[in-house]
């Protein structure tokens, strides 16, 4: 069948079979590798991106569900050299080891922000708990997120912009 | 990699044509809207559904409506928008505690009242809910609308009295006068499913004595609501040796099975105590002045 959704702001028609689910939709046929997918039950949450906004756990959405909507992958959350607010946090707080669980989590975080720019870390404990770290303890993807919350795109635009040309 | 066996994809356009494309495709097709228990038993091949009729797009189907003496809810709204309805948490506080523990945050954001009830898992939260706030289940068919307690909707794990040419469309909630209620789970870890659970409607009368009251059990084996533990609360004001009653009553009443959440005399010491806790929250949350009822 023919699907088309905008991924990070650009159409995208392709013919896919039905049973194809968004996340090898977007990792195979659209090349965006940086979705992860990881357990393929919606416990882990590593393959989590934002449909119209919201996340979601593509292993778990057909990609014909998400014909004309709206998908924002972690290729979409950078402004060309410019670091979203969250990507820095992670950087600066130290929000990753293996890097794996790290997309989804901060596409939720991204998420999270819009919705409540102020959170407190009880509000981005519950953002995540659906998403699963072996690395961090979480402890440093909170501060990461906190981070991110204290510094919104203004501020971060030029730390960003120094640490990318470094 | 778990990919569903292949079947034909249709997106229904509004009620009638979701009920037109049932009636078309027949027995080998089946209803997905949030997609979160049928797409992963699609994957383990526990379900091979031939046509998958898409109805996300009926936003028809998606209302939350305070109306003459009910609280009435689309089926297909999600899980996230009854946690953020404030007239859902100010009318049945036993919904917001139930969906805060329902899956996690961003499962929340797909799954839908009417699919959790049309799953029909026995350890899911929202049936037990529905059965404590005495819920009526309204069924569009080609013949019209059939109204179902939900008794009458639940046959039985993973089994509803919707048939195939039939679609949930919405649940209405009664709105009891001087009434609360609770919800509380224990579960291994975020997101899991219940070890077990409860929920309690309390109603007082205009002199604090229970008027009525409701009880339900979530993943140990109770069909419908505790009658014994609801029989010796309903008539005296509710006090804690009450509760304490009601919670071995309740108890006695379930009939768990041991599995790796844990053996048959944990689950029914949790009926017992989370039954307690339940009953002590919905009679604060419903004004009850008893010197021995308190939050908890």
């Amino acid at each position: 069948m023919q699907i088309s959704m905008t991924v990070n702001g650009k159409e995208m028609a392709r013919e896919v079979e039905p049973r194809v689910l968004l996340v090898h939709h977007l990792r195979e046929e659209l090349g965006l590798t940086g979705t992860h997918w990881g357990c393929d039950t919606s416990n882990c949450g590593t393959c989590v991106v934002l449909m119209d906004g919201e996340p979601v756990k593509s292993c778990t959405v057909l990609a014909a569900m998400a014909d004309g909507h709206d998908i924002r992958t972690v290729e979409g959350l950078a402004d060309g050299k410019v670091l979203d607010p969250v990507q820095q946090g992670f950087m600066e707080e130290h929000g990753l080891q293996c890097g794996f669980c790290t997309p989804g989590m901060m596409l939720t975080a991204r998420a999270l922000l819009d919705k409540n720019p102020h959170p407190d870390d009880l509000e981005i404990r519950e953002a995540i708990s659906g998403q699963i770290c072996r690395c961090t303890g979480y402890a440093t993807i909170v501060r990461s997120i906190r981070w991110a919350a204290e510094h919104p795109a203004t501020d971060a635009t030029s730390a960003t912009d120094a640490e990318v040309s470094a | 990699m778990q990919i569903p066996a292949p079947f034909d994809y249709v997106r229904a356009e509004s009620v009638d044509h979701a009920l037109a494309l049932l009636e078309r495709h027949g027995p080998e097709s089946r209803v997905v809207a949030g997609g979160h228990s049928l797409l992963p038993m699609m994957k383990l091949r526990l379900a091979r559904p031939e046509w998958l009729i898409d109805i996300n797009d009926l936003f028809e189907l998606d209302f939350i409506i305070e109306d003459a003496g009910w609280l009435r809810v689309g089926a297909l709204t999600r899980h996230t928008a009854l946690l953020e309805s404030e007239v859902v948490g100010r009318l049945f506080p036993i919904v917001h505690d139930a969906e805060r523990v329902i899956a996690d945050p961003v499962v929340r954001n797909r799954g839908t009242l009417g699919g959790s009830l049309c799953q029909a898992d026995p350890a899911e939260d929202l049936s037990t809910v529905c059965d404590v706030l005495s819920a009526v289940a309204v069924v569009k068919g080609p013949g019209g609308e059939r109204f179902l307690t939900m008794a009458e909707l639940h046959r039985g794990p993973y089994e509803t009295a919707v048939g195939q040419d039939e679609l949930l469309t919405e649940v209405r909630f009664p709105l009891t006068p001087r009434s609360s209620s609770a919800y509380e789970k224990v579960e291994r870890r975020v997101g899991d499913w219940a070890v077990a659970a409860a929920g309690a409607l309390v109603q007082l009368a205009a002199d604090g004595t229970v008027e009525d009251v409701a009880i339900g059990l979530t993943a140990v084996g109770l069909d419908g609501t505790a009658t014994r533990a609801q029989d010796v609360l309903r008539g005296p004001r509710p006090t804690e040796e009450l509760f304490f009653e009601a919670g071995r009553l309740a108890a006695e009443a379930c009939n768990p099975i041991a599995d790796q959440r844990g053996p048959v005399d944990y689950k029914r010491h949790l009926a017992d105590e989370l039954t307690r806790r339940v009953l002590r929250r919905a009679s604060a949350r419903a004004g009850a002045t008893d010197s021995t009822t308190r939050e908890g």
